[in-house]
């Protein structure tokens, strides 16, 4: 399997190809539709990380000393992105996670998805992939 | 009559509407959030600091003098603007949350107690409905609220039937921000006044829009805020009637709001300076006067027909959508339109259209009751200003078609 920084190149070169908005759109509203979605019985009110204009569901599973991360959202672009954070750390270790910066973000242009007034609990939800990584991590460690 | 010459003319005064935003040049339809300044409020800000800037109310020298003097001046044209009986009844705030807050925690002091009721509407904003529920808390009175249909007009019978002797305060909006309802709150004062029952009415989104006349309306508290009417942010008006104003508590303690200091006891000072504790937002209230001057040199009644007519050419328009559906479709209504795009959240469209350069507001708009009522996660509000156009109108709609393509 590759590693996060491979699987974050892989997407900055994928989001290389779109040559305007439109197409980088195009491309994250398909991801959103293709989502394998959270089991029902997972998409609970403890699971909602808690944003202001869309709702995302996320659960997180240990197998074999690694991370699989699922998720869902009632918004098609905010799920779409999800798609993107979870090609890139699911199934990775908890150390590999917890240390992950994640700069592809920035580089493909949706960094305005990170700003707090958007509020769309994208934040919220790499803050809890992250932390609960670094949880398992220490109490490994 | 209105014309093109109009129109071009007023734009022309409002800069940020001569930019563009990704690449795009701006559609600014969030004007119920907070309206664009024009060049003349901008300016006067930038004069308070290089000719007036000083502490008001204090000094005896000139600067100080003159600040004063602007500052009240200020205070006679924000009178004016809703024909207050006297500018002593205008107190300066922050804005109309800080209105009602000043309202509510003097009410939860001083007039209401347990086994008491007040009510609100189920379209009211956060900022009138949260400060009640802490002033009932405080004082264990019942919260009650005014059921409104599915069109977002009010049920006024049945409530105004249940009004009595319990009831102390009635704190209701005169423009729903979600929905655009105008609310008949004449008929509500009138009722309540006949019971003795005092009304607040939060006029956020009716001051910008419509005239308002606090005699005529007869409300014995109105509050508004500048930054939806061409004014800075961190202004707005509490006025009141000057017998309430007298016997409600201070809100905040502090300089300016006192009359005598000892460590036994302060005396307070006369309204309106009891409510205005410690330094003011001098340039903005000053700026805030400007926009009034502003408004007024073109003419409320103006920008009011202006935006009907928007508000009917944007209904005409936007309906021509297939699967959208409008929330809040009362006969009296402010020039907003609220609406859900059938099979999309709000949220992604209103991401797809800030790309095209068409500011509009997505979520629940602080109103979560109001879409808990609807039963939707949020809306998508244009709200329109006097110098808006229907040329935006018709790149609105032809963003909705795009974002839909997208999206579906």
């Amino acid at each position: 399997m590759s590693s996060i920084a491979e699987l974050e190149n892989e997407i900055r070169e994928d989001f290389s190809l779109f040559e305007d908005w439109e197409e980088r759109y195009n491309y994250i509203i398909d991801l959103g539709k293709d989502l394998p979605l959270i089991e029902s019985s997972k998409k609970t009110e403890e699971r909602i990380i808690k944003g202001c204009q869309s709702r995302v569901w996320l659960n997180a599973e240990l197998r074999e000393g690694k991370v699989y991360f699922t998720a869902d959202s009632d918004a098609v672009i905010t799920k779409g992105i999800i798609a993107l954070l979870i090609r890139v750390l699911s199934g990775h270790k908890a150390e590999e996670i917890a240390r992950a910066e994640l700069h592809f973000i920035d580089d493909i242009g949706l960094k305005e998805h990170l700003s707090p007034t958007r509020s769309n609990g994208l934040v919220s939800m790499i803050n809890y992939m992250k932390n609960y990584a670094a949880r398992y991590a220490e109490s490994n460690a | 009559m209105i014309t093109e010459e109009n129109i071009t003319h007023w734009r022309s005064q409002f800069p940020i509407l001569q930019t563009q935003v990704n690449g795009k040049p701006l559609v600014y339809f969030d004007n119920a959030a907070s309206s664009q300044k024009p060049q003349r409020v901008i300016d006067s800000i930038v004069h308070y600091y290089t000719r007036l800037n000083s502490n008001v109310h204090r000094g005896v020298h000139t600067l100080s003098q003159k600040a004063t003097d602007a500052y009240e001046e200020a205070r006679t044209a924000l009178a004016g603007f809703i024909n207050a009986p006297e500018k002593e009844c205008v107190i300066f705030t922050k804005g109309t949350t800080d209105s009602i807050n000043t309202v509510a925690s003097g009410f939860s002091q001083a007039f209401l107690k347990a086994g008491d009721e007040m009510w609100i509407s189920a379209m009211e904003h956060h900022s009138n409905i949260v400060p009640w529920q802490m002033a009932c808390e405080r004082s264990g009175a019942k919260l009650r609220i005014i059921p409104m249909d599915d069109t977002g007009t009010l049920l006024t019978e049945s409530f105004l039937n249940e009004l009595g002797a319990k009831t102390k305060l009635i704190a209701i909006t005169h423009v729903s921000n979600s929905l655009g309802t105008v609310n008949p709150v004449k008929e509500i004062i009138a009722k309540a006044h006949s019971l003795g029952i005092p009304v607040l009415v939060d006029g956020a989104q009716a001051a910008p829009h419509m005239k308002v006349d606090v005699v005529d309306l007869d409300c014995d508290f109105y509050c508004f805020s500048g930054h939806k009417m061409y004014a800075p942010t961190g202004t707005g008006v509490l006025y009141g009637k000057r017998e309430w104003l007298e016997k409600l508590p201070p809100y905040q303690g502090g300089g300016d709001m006192i009359e005598t200091v000892s460590f036994e006891h302060t005396s307070y000072n006369v309204i309106p300076f009891k409510f205005e504790a410690g330094t003011p937002n001098i340039e903005g209230v000053i700026a805030f006067s400007e926009a009034v001057k502003f408004i007024q040199d073109i003419g409320i009644e103006t920008i009011h027909a202006r935006e009907a007519q928007l508000l009917a050419y944007a209904n005409k328009k936007l309906a021509e959508i297939e699967g959208i559906r409008f929330i809040g479709t009362a006969k009296e209504k402010s020039a907003v339109v609220s609406f859900l795009l059938d099979g999309s959240h709000p949220y992604d469209v209103g991401i797809l259209l800030d790309k095209m350069g068409i500011a509009v507001r997505t979520g629940h708009h602080c109103t979560q009751p109001v879409m808990d009522f609807f039963k939707i996660p949020g809306t998508i509000r244009a709200s329109f200003a006097f110098y808006n156009t229907e040329t935006e109108i018709d790149l609105l709609a032809q963003g909705l078609e795009k974002a839909k393509r997208m999206l579906l």
